[in-house]
């Protein structure tokens, strides 16, 4: 029999260490990703990675990190696979040590760790405050190494645009379109891996990157794919606010000391400097002092909130607040947290070893996504997801570092079970659907050419992204969240009349880019329609009107499926599994 | 009060093979706008300065933090990353063409695989024997991690090649990039299994020696990697290898 032939669509750091389980596992791999995968989303995750090694004396366990993350989850993800992924981490970081990344070292010369949100534990190895971009080079270099073995060809500049499915409802490969020629060919394979990151275009301005569109998690929901807990979505408490997105300021900053406050009097117009520190505000610590500025980012979130919103002390007025390094010194900094102090030099001028930062929250995490089996399978065969894009370990709100652990666990887990179905995978047969597939492709994207209109689908992107992130984020109103569908709505018909101003078939971004946007506006139904049917407050999904979790009616997964109606996806709750912890309140001003 | 703007002249080229033509832009100028969000905007309203329809600038970007290295072009002559080109910082108009030593694409986009290429041919990776649990990695000091950390920080941006003199079809030079990423992988306790291999595959033409020491490389590098320093170190050690190999015969 031959080499099982797998696709993975995507190139962040779930897609690439599937890729390399399938490669070692002796399958061949055809790796698909719109930008070059060392440019992949992964690089911008600072931090670190969570793994309870237990190299401080601590007594820090696997079974402590498996309950932190769950309780940091408000218990809404499934415990199996979550304390699979706890258990296994250690491993990976001794097997990314050994990959060569260059984590921050103890004088003895072991890992050294940090701590970060959630958690009392140091329990985060972290390379600088760049890890994802070290952690991505490091799998990217073994991918690299498959490659020039002939185990792994890579489509870089292609992207997704459906699976193919058969008559019996099996996935047979994917349709991809060259983003240079605009072609579209069918590639078949024996399953398909999506390992296609967040959503954060959904919300126009995010800490996302550009490609985080989930327009391929979108399209293979519109295929019969179910999508699982849309509704929760992270908003990290610190970002900096920007013209064309929102730049991620690591928990690690405050990992390492640095500290929130804002000045107690409103409309304070001194100098930092001039506020003493009976007249400084840490909100966080007063509120939460056994975690502090440690707190869960929902927790961060909604009292930065609270300061700005309701007690109106935001600086000069405004929506923010300080994120405080000054008190550290600067050798200290340097060494573990240089990459995000660049930045904010960079980008907003201020050097924040001399000046505190001045940080809002911003949307930043997709904690659900497609909906996948503990062996990282969808319900269509054959087609698994990995990493963000999925929705398996991160429950109802993601605790700082887990990312990292769960894209790499995941994308192991879905690159062993993949094979492992290839090779039992009934045989396709005739052409499994391709030719229909790629026959659809071209069709819709005959029509969009075609369209005659008067609609610029970056501005039907820029009011999407305004209306979710105002009714789809931090506060959820019942009222707000069905203006926002109609908006939806509104959008998706307005959408028919999209007319681009480039229709030529070369390097044509704004005709992928329109695309991308039908799939952003089916997708972000799932979003608002699952937060309006989930009445109660958990996690990241915080309403009001109903600000108390209830586990009778709630402790549910959201999970949806397309109609293709305009009610919107058909939506069920599923159990959820909690055989290992039994559920209990969850409160970061008392230890847990 | 009078608007205030910004004006761009870009440089479009739509296809390879196309004419190359300048276009003037005049936007509204808003604080904290880069380079970026200033091509966003012509993408929402694709007009010129003096109000003909045209298309969206194709462009490469993807995380806008300078971190994936997608958005190399030249701005103002300078080779540099879009995303980090504030502009209050810059003169106005605002020259933007696309690195002029890789094959264009299309407008302000090029290809830079080339880069990835020199990194496969020179073994750019720790040959580990496979990802199942084998216990901890090889012991490293503080003092080598920081040695080695800095060289890891390579975004693949291209800004080195684009600057350097030597970087051109007559040469084949490799370029400082993958050079800084033989010393790295040379430098790691496992990654020096294959020290050999990566020092010869430098040895011949378009390795090491073709650089010509304009040092143009670590001045225009957007993440301050001393290049200039990984090229006199390796080239030590191909020098020494090269003599080693002619020795053995």
């Amino acid at each position: 029999m031959a080499a099982p032939r797998i696709i993975v669509v995507g190139g962040g750091l779930a897609g690439l260490s599937a890729v390399i389980k399938i490669a070692e596992g002796g399958g061949t791999v055809d790796l698909f990703s719109i930008v070059p995968v060392k440019r992949s989303h992964s690089v911008c995750a600072q931090g670190g990675i969570n793994a309870a090694k237990n190299l401080k004396g601590e007594g820090d366990t696997t079974d402590q990190h498996f309950d932190d993350t769950i309780y940091g989850g408000d218990f809404l993800a499934n415990q199996t696979p979550v304390k699979a992924m706890c258990e296994a981490a250690p491993s990976i970081i001794d097997l990314l040590d050994r990959m060569g990344v260059p984590f921050n070292r103890t004088p003895e010369g072991l890992l050294d760790f940090r701590r970060f949100g959630g958690t009392l534990y140091h329990r985060t190895a972290f390379a600088g405050a760049t890890t994802g971009q070290q952690l991505l080079y490091a799998l990217d270099e073994q991918v690299r190494r498959h490659e020039a073995d002939g185990k792994v060809h890579k489509y870089e500049g292609w992207e997704f645009l459906s699976a193919i499915v058969d008559s019996k409802r099996t996935a047979r490969g994917i349709v991809a379109m060259d983003l240079r020629s605009m072609a579209l060919r069918a590639f078949p394979a024996d399953a398909v891996i999506l390992a296609t990151g967040g959503i954060g275009a959904i919300f126009g301005k995010s800490t996302n990157s550009v490609v985080c569109t989930g327009s391929a998690q979108s399209a293979v929901f519109q295929q019969g794919v179910c999508y699982a807990n849309g509704e929760f979505i992270q908003v990290h408490p610190t970002s900096i606010p920007g013209e064309d997105k929102l730049r991620l300021m690591s928990e690690s900053a405050r990992g390492e000391g640095g500290r929130v406050w804002v000045p107690r009097k409103p409309g304070d117009k001194r100098n930092f400097k001039q506020v003493p520190e009976a007249e400084r505000f840490y909100f966080l610590e007063e509120w939460y002092p056994k975690y502090g500025n440690l707190v869960p980012r929902d927790v961060a979130t909604r009292a930065i909130h609270k300061v700005v919103y309701e007690l109106g002390l935001g600086l000069d007025g405004q929506a923010m607040v300080y994120l405080d390094l000054t008190h550290i010194d600067k050798a200290t900094l340097n060494r573990k947290l240089e990459g995000i102090l660049e930045i904010y030099e960079k980008f907003v001028g201020d050097d924040p070893r001399e000046v505190p930062m001045k940080i809002f929250p911003g949307m930043h995490y997709t904690m659900g996504g497609i909906w996948v089996d503990n062996d990282q399978m969808t319900n269509i065969p054959g087609i698994f997801a990995a990493g963000e894009c999925e929705y398996q370990y991160h429950g109802a709100n993601r605790l700082g570092a887990n990312s990292l652990v769960s894209c790499i666990h995941g994308g192991f887990v879905a690159g062993l079970n993949s094979l492992k179905y290839a090779k039992s995978a009934p045989a396709v047969e005739g052409d499994g659907g391709a030719a229909a597939e790629v026959a659809r492709q071209a069709e819709i994207n005959k029509e969009l050419i075609d369209n005659q209109g008067n609609e610029n689908p970056f501005k039907l992107w820029r009011e999407l992204g305004t209306t979710m992130t105002e009714h789809a984020t931090v506060i959820r109103y019942n009222k707000g969240l069905k203006q926002a569908d109609e908006k939806i709505l509104e959008l998706l018909d307005r959408y028919n009349r999209v007319n681009l101003s480039d229709k030529s078939q070369w390097a044509n971004t704004s005709f992928a880019f329109a695309r991308q946007l039908y799939n952003m506006l089916e997708l972000s139904r799932t979003v608002v329609l699952g937060a309006i049917l989930r009445d109660e407050s958990r996690g990241a999904h915080y309403k009001p009107d109903v600000p108390e979790r209830n586990d009778e009616k709630y402790l549910k997964t959201t999970k949806a499926s397309f109609t293709g109606d305009v009610s919107g996806p058909r939506f069920e709750f599923e159990a959820v599994d909690t055989q290992y912890l039994k559920p209990r309140p969850r409160r970061y001003d008392a230890a847990k | 009060m009078p608007i205030k703007t910004v004006s761009f002249e870009i440089r479009r080229q739509a296809s390879p093979d196309a004419p190359a033509v300048w276009e003037s832009f005049e936007l509204e100028w808003r604080p904290g706008m880069n380079v970026i969000s200033a091509m966003m905007e012509i993408a929402a309203n694709p007009r010129t300065r003096d109000g003909r329809e045209t298309t969206p600038i194709t462009y490469d970007s993807n995380c806008l933090e300078e971190i994936c290295g997608s958005c190399a072009m030249r701005i103002n002559g300078r080779a540099r990353m879009a995303c980090s080109a504030l502009i209050g910082n810059l003169e106005q108009p605002i020259k933007l063409e696309p690195l002029s030593k890789f094959p264009l694409i299309r407008d302000l986009q090029v290809d830079r695989s080339v880069l990835f290429q020199n990194l496969m041919a020179v073994k750019a990776w720790v040959p580990i024997d496979g990802t199942y649990d084998l216990g901890a990695g090889p012991r490293v000091f503080p003092q080598q991690q920081e040695a080695n950390y800095p060289l890891s920080n390579c975004i693949s941006c291209c800004c080195c090649m684009e600057v350097c003199p030597q970087f051109n079809e007559s040469t084949g030079f490799v370029g400082a990039a993958t050079i800084a990423q033989v010393k790295l992988f040379n430098n790691h306790p496992t990654g020096r299994v294959l020290k050999e291999e990566r020092l010869r595959a430098l040895a011949g033409d378009g390795g090491v020696q073709e650089c010509g020491y304009a040092q143009n490389c670590v001045e225009i590098c957007p993440k301050g990697i001393p290049l200039t320093n990984a090229i006199s170190d390796v080239g030590r050690e191909v020098v020494v290898q090269k003599a080693k190999d002619w020795l053995r015969g």
